[in-house]
């Protein structure tokens, strides 16, 4: 299969205007009259499907939540990028191009990126608009901060809820459009299957959540807009609900899987602390502005803290490693997620942890809150401030800043992050690998379109911090309405598509094979249970450090789970009533034959790029060694149940010269 | 720590519910739902059907989570929602009672799964500020000032869980309301839709069958996200001039 991109041709700075203003468009009698399917309301969806509606195609969007509202980017923290250049400290489009690129470790595509960033200005304005409270500047214009892997501060935030906010924002244009008639919402409804006719994606099929009942929807083109597959390792920052199955079945159907292996490593969560977890919680990256990062010098001192016999207090500055400082002296504290993150894993591999489990190191703000306390004091006119009044002063700022971080924090841990310092460890995050896309966001498969951490588009091997909003918000508001044009344009004459044609029964009966063949298993072991042996060998083999042995172990070890799951798994209920854990075995069923091609192409890709790191690839120094002589390319997957296959999208770079990624 | 659990269950809307008692083994470090989770586990291998109950985010932003814990939505601690709630403020051979939201708009689903659609049709009938995609101008074209931003995002802040209503005694949504009526009116960019608005919007919650606010403040005292009482005085204010505008014009 030859996988074309579709670029279209030109300076890079000029493809996106130029194509936009020659793509075909579809006369707005016709869009009445053509369907579309969204699945996935978060900020890629719900931004697509408004944007569709505004535009006057009839849309239908579905989620399995009970709102479009509940959607895992309603969780992101930090903030989006936006190459606006307020803070003139000389950011540009070009800039945010060029650190997304290098960021990625080569391994995106050129042009996709570059009308990312172009595209990332309108975003501010648009959510600005919606009535977005960002953070604003005592002159009432906006404010930035700084994210990782990045020297300019580009990042617009509204507190610790960025992507709250953003989500409210397009919930609400979604909710405009919902009653003014031109979306079709369906809340509870899972998509359980694609259909496809005569080689396009015409329909899928779903299950009303609340009945259990199987129902089929066609239209003229299908969204994806699905979120990421994170949840594969069973503990990560996800919410509990992410999942791959809607992206897993177009896979089934034909779509491929692009770069599964790129998972992204988030280097600031709350450790581990026991068996009953099933979640993690992240620390948005933001504080790494002001957070310093150490763990003690000496082994002892670390075991002592280990042990609770010392507290990170008691250790002595001229003690302590600030290794990233250290390391890495001109990004300090501000490396990108992936460098930061195994740095952390060395720093405990070799002893130094500083919690119980000896996995943790440390993130402290007490220079910054004394750098703001004497800064607060000088504004206010105190001459002279005590340490007691600097650190009050300090603590305010540090708290109008990140307060509900730190409230967050407390309330999981017991301990007061002001006092003493947080406690971190690195956690699974974002998954930058998804379903292949070209240039116009289709998948192979015509007809069936992917958004936001739904397809592998803009982030290569590593995504920077503030990227996920910009991109899933880019796709659904300023790319997707246009370039599905390219596809709907050819299909005016078609007409409504009907859910009686035998594709439709034949998708509908395999699913409900599928949910029966489950219940009837009656076994022993609960999903969960079953979940949690998946996300263990995916982390051990598969995580932040990966070797050809261990990935051929790893896939071996899941293999077998996988059958183990199909013979002893036990769900309760029915198939035909409200089953949540009947949703949760579709759902693992699918993260079994995911992990396995996550497996296969961490095998293959016989490098260290990004968040992936092979033991068997890296310098003397211990840093990942890329190999662009046979690696520069997509490596795309076609499902098969004994032998998935790779197919190879080359990546060409016109415009940036491919180095080693440094940020000494 | 031995826990006594009283739970909720009802099969669907259509069955008469109750509440059934299990024991449950936790520790202090879990939070609340971890400790649904081991009793869920401990279900599951007995082959019963586990307790139904929403949650996403555990981190007390997506407002999924709901369950009245022992009479207050959310339970005892004040700005706390239930998936950030931790066992560490429980005793040891504590009985605990989870019961769902009850409110005429919240119909039950099964076991502590309510039916909160009734809030999404609220902000569908104006709780947006019309702008289509590819409409706006440069977001620093409107400077707002930084108290107004902040106090913007403080009602906007609220998470759509619903606890105001589980709250209060007549089942209002007014808080809910309110809050998204002053986020956006606080704006400069919603100010024109104001009057329609809050007009759609306070219609809507009468027409789901949401009851009147009689001022008790339950609502705030319960609600997560510690939103502000004002509110609801701002948008009665919002409201009234809206009332009084649209009669001089007819
Ligand atoms: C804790 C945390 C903090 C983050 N902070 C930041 C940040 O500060 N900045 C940043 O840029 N990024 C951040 N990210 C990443 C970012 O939030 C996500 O990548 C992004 O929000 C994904 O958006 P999405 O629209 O693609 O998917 P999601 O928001 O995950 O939405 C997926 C949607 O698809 C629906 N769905 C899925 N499967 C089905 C199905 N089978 N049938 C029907 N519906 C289905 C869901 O119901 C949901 O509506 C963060 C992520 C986490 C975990
Ligand atoms: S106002 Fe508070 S209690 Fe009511 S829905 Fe919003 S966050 Fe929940
Ligand atoms: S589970 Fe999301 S707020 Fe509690």
């Amino acid at each position: 299969m030859k996988l074309e991109s579709k670029v279209p041709e030109g300076p890079l700075a000029d493809k996106w205007t130029k194509y936009r203003s020659t793509m075909n468009l579809v006369a707005p009698n016709n869009k009445r009259r053509i369907d579309v399917i969204v699945v996935g309301t978060g900020l890629a969806g719900a931004s697509a499907a408004a944007t569709l509606g505004e535009l006057g195609y009839n849309v239908k969007a579905f989620t399995f939540h009970d709102s479009p509202r509940r959607a895992h980017s309603i969780a992101a923290q930090g903030g989006i990028n936006a190459a606006k250049n307020y803070q003139n400290d000389g950011d540009s489009v070009y800039r945010l191009f060029y650190d997304t690129i290098k960021g990625g470790d080569y391994r995106s595509r050129e042009a996709n990126v570059h009308r990312l960033a172009e595209v990332s200005r309108n975003i501010i304005d648009q959510c600005a608009a919606q009535g977005v409270p960002f953070a604003r500047e005592y002159g009432g214009l906006l404010a930035n901060r700084s994210f990782g892997g990045v020297q300019v501060s580009r990042t617009f935030y509204a507190r610790g809820q960025t992507g709250q906010q953003l989500l409210l924002g397009a919930y609400q244009a979604l909710s405009r459009q919902i009653s003014l008639g031109n979306v079709e919402m369906y809340n509870r409804h899972e998509m359980l299957d694609l259909v496809v006719v005569d080689g396009k994606a015409r329909g899928i099929i779903a299950r009303n959540l609340l009945t259990g009942k199987l129902e089929r929807f066609a239209a003229h083109s299908v969204v994806l807009a699905t979120g990421g597959y994170g949840n594969v390792f069973y503990l990560s920052t996800n919410a509990m609900g992410c999942n791959v199955t809607a992206a897993w079945k177009a896979v089934k159907k034909g779509a491929l899987m692009a770069n599964p292996c790129y998972t992204q490593i988030h280097p600031t969560c709350i450790p581990v602390s026991g068996d009953y977890q099933s979640k993690l919680t992240l620390m948005s990256e933001s504080l790494r502005n002001d957070g310093r990062v150490w763990v003690p010098k000496k082994k002892e001192d670390a075991q002592a803290i280990q042990q609770g016999k010392k507290k990170g207090i008691d250790i002595p500055e001229q003690e302590r490693d600030y290794y990233l400082e250290r390391r890495y002296p001109a990004f300090g504290n501000l490396v990108p997620r992936d460098v930061a993150s195994r740095a952390a894993k060395i720093a405990c591999d070799e002893g130094k942890g500083v919690s119980p489990t000896g996995l943790a190191v440390f993130l402290d703000f007490a220079s910054a809150i004394e750098r703001y306390g004497k800064s607060a004091a000088h504004s206010a006119g105190i001459h002279n401030p005590d340490k007691a009044m600097i650190t009050k002063l300090g603590e305010e700022v540090v708290a109008e800043k990140y307060g509900n971080l730190f409230e967050m924090y407390e309330k999981i841990t017991g301990e007061n992050p002001y006092k003493h310092p947080m406690k971190i460890y690195p956690a699974v995050h974002y998954t930058m690998g998804g379903l292949w896309v070209d240039y116009n966001l289709e998948t192979n498969v015509p007809g069936l379109f992917a958004l936001g951490e739904a397809n592998f588009s803009d982030h290569g091997a590593n995504r920077l911090g503030a990227s996920a909003l910009m991109q899933g918000l880019a796709d659904g508001y300023f790319v997707l309405p246009y370039t599905i044009g390219q596809f709907l344009s050819n299909e005016i004459r078609t007409p409504k598509i009907s859910t009686d044609l035998p594709e439709f029964a034949a998708a509908e009966k395999s699913t409900q094979d599928n949910l029966t063949k489950l219940i009837d298993i009656k076994g022993n072991q609960s999903v969960e249970s079953f979940h949690r042996r998946l996300g263990k060998i995916v982390w051990e083999y598969c995580g932040m450090s990966r070797s050809a042995e261990g990935l051929k172990k790893g896939r071996q070890l899941i293999r077998d789970l996988r059958k183990e799951f199909w013979s002893d798994v036990f769900v309760p209920g029915t198939a035909n009533e409200f089953n949540p854990e009947l949703e949760k075995a579709m759902r693992v069923a699918d993260f079994m034959e995911l992990g396995e091609v996550m497996m296969l192409d961490a095998l293959d890709r016989e490098e260290s790029c990004g968040g992936h790191f092979r033991e068997e690839h890296k310098s003397p120094e211990g840093e990942a060694a890329r190999n662009d002589e046979d690696y520069t390319y997509v490596a795309a997957w076609e499902w098969d149940e004994q032998d998935p296959k790779v197919h190879k999208e080359e990546l060409i770079f016109e415009n940036v010269e491919l180095k080693t990624r440094s940020y000494k | 720590m031995k826990l006594t659990l009283k739970v909720w269950r009802q099969q669907n809307n259509a069955s008469k519910g109750a509440l059934e008692s299990y024991q449950v083994e936790a520790n202090e470090h879990m939070s609340f739902l971890e400790m649904l989770d081991v009793l869920n586990q401990s279900l599951v291998e007995e082959k019963k059907v586990p307790v139904a109950f929403e949650h996403d985010c555990r981190e007390g932003i997506c407002g999924s989570c709901n369950m009245v814990i022992n009479g207050r939505p959310h339970g005892p601690n004040q700005g706390t929602t239930t998936c950030q709630l931790h066992m560490r403020y429980f005793k040891d051979g504590d009985t605990i009672v989870v019961e769902p939201w009850r409110a005429k708009a919240f119909p039950v689903i099964k076991d502590l799964v309510v039916d909160r659609s009734s809030l999404d049709r609220i902000i569908q009938s104006g709780g947006y500020i019309s702008v289509n995609t590819g409409q706006a101008q440069d977001a620093n074209a409107i400077a707002i000032e930084k108290d107004r931003a902040a106090h913007a995002f403080d009602a906007a802040a609220c998470i759509g869980c619903g606890a105001c209503v589980a709250a209060c005694p007549n089942g209002s949504a007014m808080l809910f309301t309110a809050a998204k009526v002053v986020h956006l009116g606080t704006m400069p960019q919603g100010e024109v839709e104001e009057s329609t608005r809050v007009q759609a919007m306070v219609n809507q919650m009468d027409e789901e069958g949401f009851g009147m606010c009689s001022n008790t403040g339950a609502c705030e005292a319960d609600c997560p996200k510690e939103i502000s009482l004002t509110n609801i005085a701002e948008m009665n204010r919002a409201y009234l001039a809206a009332s009084l505008g649209s009669q001089k014009k007819s």
